[in-house]
C-alpha cells in the first residue's frame, strides 16, 4: 500500500516533448514508474524514446487506460492543461509548474471543486510524489528515498517545501527508516491537496506507520492541519516549521511564505502543532531524529 | 509588488474607480502646479509605503500656492519611519460626511475570494477587526461565479452602509473586484472609502498589491517597477535573477530551495549567529548561478563568512562543487566559505572541493547543516 499512487498508476506527461518535461518524464519512466504516453498539442503521432506522444489527453487517455497526469507546461498554459486532463477523466494530476498567477489557481481549483469533485490535483509549484520502489511523478530524485519494508515501521512524509522534501527523504534513508509515501504539496497560495488531505490518507493507509510533517511559515495551512490531527490523527508524528527567523513583510523565495499582519508565524504554527501532539524540531535533522526515536519505539 | 499610494490610485482609475483629482509631484514646483491643476484646497501627501504617514506630519492641507510650497518643501525628503519621502501625492481635498472600508484578498484557508467592508472606515482595520469585530462584514466569492450587481448590493446592506450611500458604495466594489482579478492584485483596497456631502462614493486611499507572477500578462506593470525601492543589493540580485532578500546580519547565506534557505537562517540563528541575506539559487546551482550568488554576497559589507547550504536532488553534488570551484576562480571573495553539499553525490563533491587547491581559510566543508552553521558562525564573531 501507498497513498495516491502505486505501482499500478498510469502517468502521461503533460508537456512531454518540453525540456523539463522530457527529462523528468524520462527518469520518473527509468525509476520504474509506468509512464505511458506524452501529449503535446500538434505533436501526436511522434514519440519521445519510445514513449507516444498524442495530440490531447482524451486520446492518450483512450489510447492507454491512463489515470494520472503529470503537468510541466509554462505557467500561461497550465490551468488549461489541468482543466484538459480533469475533463479526459484523468482523476491524480500532479503540477510542478511554478509561477502560476494566484487568481488563476484559485479559479482552477475551484473549477475542479465544482465540475470535477473526484480529481486530486497536487500542487502547482511541487516537486511530486514518490511511492518508494512503486511510483515516482515530479522532480525527486528516487536514489534518495528509502524503501518500505514489509514489516515496518514505515514513514509517510508530507510536506510544503521542495528541498526540504528531499532532506526530509535524506534524514530517512540515512537512518534506514522506509518511507510508503512522500508528498510535495508545494508552496503556492492554493494548493490542491492539502496537509489534511495527505494526513487523512496516511492515517488509513496500513503501510504508514508515522507521519513527518513540514512546513514553513505564511498562510495558516499547519494550524488547521494541527487541528485536523488533534481530531483524527493516532499514528505518531513528528514535524519542522521553516522560517522561525524570517522578517515579517518579505516573501521568502515563492509566493506562500510570508509572515503578514503578524500571521502565518513559524512560532505559532510549532505550538499549535506541538498541542497537538507532534514532536516538533527546530531543524530537519531534529525532526529526523524525533522521528527515528518514534520508530524505534514501534519496533 | 506593492504600489505607492498614487500608483494604486491610477490603477483604480483604469478600473473607472473615482478617485480625487490629483498628480504625482518630485519637486516643490511640480507640486505647485499639480495643485493649480487640482484645484484649491489641496492636500500633499508623503508617499511611502509605510503606515502612520499622518501622525509624522507627512499629509498636509493647503488652501494655496504659498502653503503648498511650505507643505511639499517640509515633507519631501522626509524621513518616515526609515523611508525617505521622494515624491508627494497632491489631489483635490475632499468634504467627507461618512468613512468606510472594502477590500478584497484571497483567503488561503478558504481557498475563495474575500470580501471586508465595514461602515467604520478611516482607521486600522486590524483594529477594528479587535474592537468591534461585527463591525466588518467578510463575504466569501467564488472565483468561479464572481461578485454580481446583486450580491455587491446584498454586501453594502448587510454590512449596515447607510440606505443612501449603499449603490454607490455597491458599483465600487463591482469595480474594485474586477480590479482585484483582472488586474492580479493580491490586495485591493480602500481605507478609507468616503461619502461626499453631495452623496457621491470615492477612494480616496488606494493600497493596491500585485502578484508578480502575474507580470507576463500586465505590461502596464513596467512603471511600477522602476520605482520599487530596493536597496543595493536587491538590485543586484534581481539584475541576475537571484532570488534574495537583505537582512541585517554577518553570515552570507546561499542555499538551493527557498525551504532550505530558510531553514539555514534558522540553524544560523539556533547557533547564535545572523543571517546577512536569504538567497535561494534554485535547483540548477551551476558555476554562473554560484558566480552570480557570490557577487552578491560579496557586495555586502556585513559579511564576514559564507554559508553555503546545498542539497543535491536531480542537481548532483560533483556539479555543484565543479561550479563552487569556478566561481571562486571569477569572484575574489573577502570572506570565507564553509559549505554543507549533501543528498545525491555528495561524497564525489566533497572529493572535488578538496582537491581543488582551495585554502582552507577560504573553503571549508562541513558534513551536515548544523556543523556547517556552527563553523560559519564561529568565523563571522
Amino acid at each position: 500500500m501507498a497513498i495516491f499512487v502505486d505501482q499500478n498508476t498510469k502517468v502521461i506527461v503533460q508537456g512531454l516533448t518540453g525540456g523539463q518535461g522530457k527529462y523528468h518524464g524520462l527518469r520518473n519512466k527509468a525509476y520504474g514508474t509506468q509512464v505511458v504516453a506524452g501529449v503535446t498539442p500538434g505533436k501526436g503521432g511522434t514519440d519521445v524514446e519510445g514513449i507516444p506522444v498524442y495530440n490531447s489527453v482524451a486520446e492518450a487517455v483512450a489510447a492507454t487506460g491512463a489515470t494520472a497526469s503529470f503537468v510541466t507546461v509554462p505557467p500561461k498554459a497550465a490551468s488549461a492543461a489541468i482543466l484538459e486532463a480533469a475533463g479526459a477523466g484523468i482523476t491524480f494530476i500532479v503540477c510542478i509548474t511554478e509561477g502560476i498567477p494566484a487568481q488563476d489557481e484559485a479559479r482552477t481549483y475551484n473549477t475542479l471543486v465544482r465540475d470535477f469533485p473526484k480529481v486530486r490535483l497536487l500542487g502547482p509549484n511541487c516537486p511530486g510524489i514518490i511511492s518508494p520502489g512503486k511510483c515516482n511523478i515530479g522532480i525527486t530524485a528516487g536514489e534518495i528515498a528509502e524503501l518500505p519494508s514489509a514489516k515496518g515501521p514505515n514513514v509517510g512524509i508530507v510536506s510544503r517545501s521542495g528541498t526540504l522534501t528531499y532532506q526530509a527523504l535524506y534524514e530517512l534513508k540515512q537512518r534506514g527508516i522506509g518511507v510508503s509515501t512522500c508528498v510535495g504539496i508545494g508552496g503556492d497560495p492554493v494548493p490542491g491537496t492539502s496537509f489534511i488531505d495527505c494526513l487523512r490518507e496516511f492515517q488509513a493507509d496500513p503501510e504508514t506507520h508515522a507521519i513527518i510533517m513540514i512546513g514553513e511559515i505564511g498562510g495558516s495551512a499547519e494550524e488547521e492541519a494541527a487541528e485536523f490531527i488533534k481530531a483524527n490523527v493516532t499514528k505518531p508524528m513528528s514535524a519542522y516549521i521553516a522560517g522561525v527567523t524570517a522578517p515579517a513583510g518579505k516573501k521568502m523565495g515563492h509566493a506562500g511564505a510570508i509572515v503578514s499582519g503578524g500571521k502565518g508565524t513559524a512560532q505559532g504554527k510549532m505550538d499549535a502543532l506541538s498541542a497537538a501532539g507532534v514532536k516538533v524540531g527546530n531543524n530537519p535533522t531534529e525532526a529526523g531524529s524525533l522521528m527515528a526515536e518514534i520508530v524505534a519505539g514501534l519496533r | 509588488m506593492d504600489l505607492f499610494e498614487y500608483q494604486g490610485k491610477q490603477y483604480f482609475a483604469r478600473y473607472d474607480i473615482p478617485v480625487s483629482k490629483g498628480d504625482v509631484a518630485v519637486t516643490v514646483d511640480q507640486a505647485v502646479a499639480a495643485a493649480e491643476a487640482a484645484g484649491y484646497p489641496v492636500v500633499v501627501k508623503a508617499q511611502v509605503q509605510v503606515g502612520g504617514r499622518g501622525k509624522a506630519g507627512g499629509i498636509k492641507l493647503a488652501n494655496n500656492a504659498d502653503e503648498v510650497r511650505t507643505h511639499a518643501g517640509n515633507i519631501l525628503g522626509m524621513d518616515i519611519k526609515g523611508h525617505v519621502v521622494k515624491r508627494v501625492w497632491v489631489e483635490n481635498a475632499s468634504d467627507i460626511d461618512e468613512e468606510y472600508y472594502a477590500s478584497f484578498t484571497l483567503d488561503r484557508a478558504a481557498k475563495k475570494h474575500l470580501l471586508m467592508l465595514s461602515r467604520e472606515g478611516g482607521v486600522e482595520i486590524e483594529e477594528v477587526a479587535v474592537t468591534n469585530p461585527d463591525a466588518i462584514l467578510m463575504l466569501h466569492i467564488d472565483p468561479v461565479d464572481g461578485l454580481s450587481a446583486a450580491a455587491a448590493k446584498k454586501a453594502a446592506i448587510d454590512a449596515k452602509i447607510p440606505e443612501k450611500a449603499q449603490q454607490g458604495v455597491a458599483d465600487i466594489l463591482v469595480k474594485l473586484y474586477r480590479c482585484f482579478v483582472e488586474g492580479d492584485c493580491d490586495l485591493a483596497e480602500i481605507n478609507p472609502l468616503i461619502l461626499k456631502p453631495t452623496g457621491e462614493v470615492h477612494a480616496l486611499d488606494a493600497k493596491v498589491s500585485l502578484d508578480a507572477n502575474a507580470d507576463f500578462r500586465h505590461p502596464e506593470w513596467e512603471e511600477f517597477k522602476a520605482t520599487e525601492e530596493l536597496d543595493a543589493r536587491e538590485q543586484l540580485a534581481r539584475e541576475k535573477g537571484l532570488q534574495y532578500i537583505g537582512l541585517d546580519g554577518t553570515v552570507g547565506i546561499i542555499a538551493n530551495g527557498a525551504g532550505l534557505a530558510m531553514s539555514t537562517l534558522d540553524v544560523v540563528n539556533q547557533v547564535g549567529g545572523t543571517a546577512a541575506n536569504f538567497l535561494d539559487i534554485g535547483g540548477g546551482a551551476n558555476a554562473d548561478l554560484m558566480a552570480s550568488a557570490l557577487d552578491v554576497i560579496n557586495s555586502d559589507q556585513n559579511v564576514k563568512s559564507i554559508f553555503i547550504n546545498i542539497f543535491g536532488g536531480i542537481t548532483r553534488g560533483e556539479e555543484v562543487a565543479k561550479g563552487i570551484v569556478e566561481a571562486m576562480g571569477r569572484v575574489d571573495l573577502r570572506a570565507p566559505i564553509v559549505i554543507r553539499l549533501d543528498g545525491t553525490n555528495a561524497e564525489e563533491g566533497r572529493e572535488i572541493l578538496k582537491n581543488a587547491g582551495i585554502p582552507e581559510s577560504k573553503l571549508t566543508s562541513k558534513p551536515t547543516m548544523l556543523e556547517a552553521a556552527e563553523a560559519a558562525v564561529a568565523l563571522a564573531k
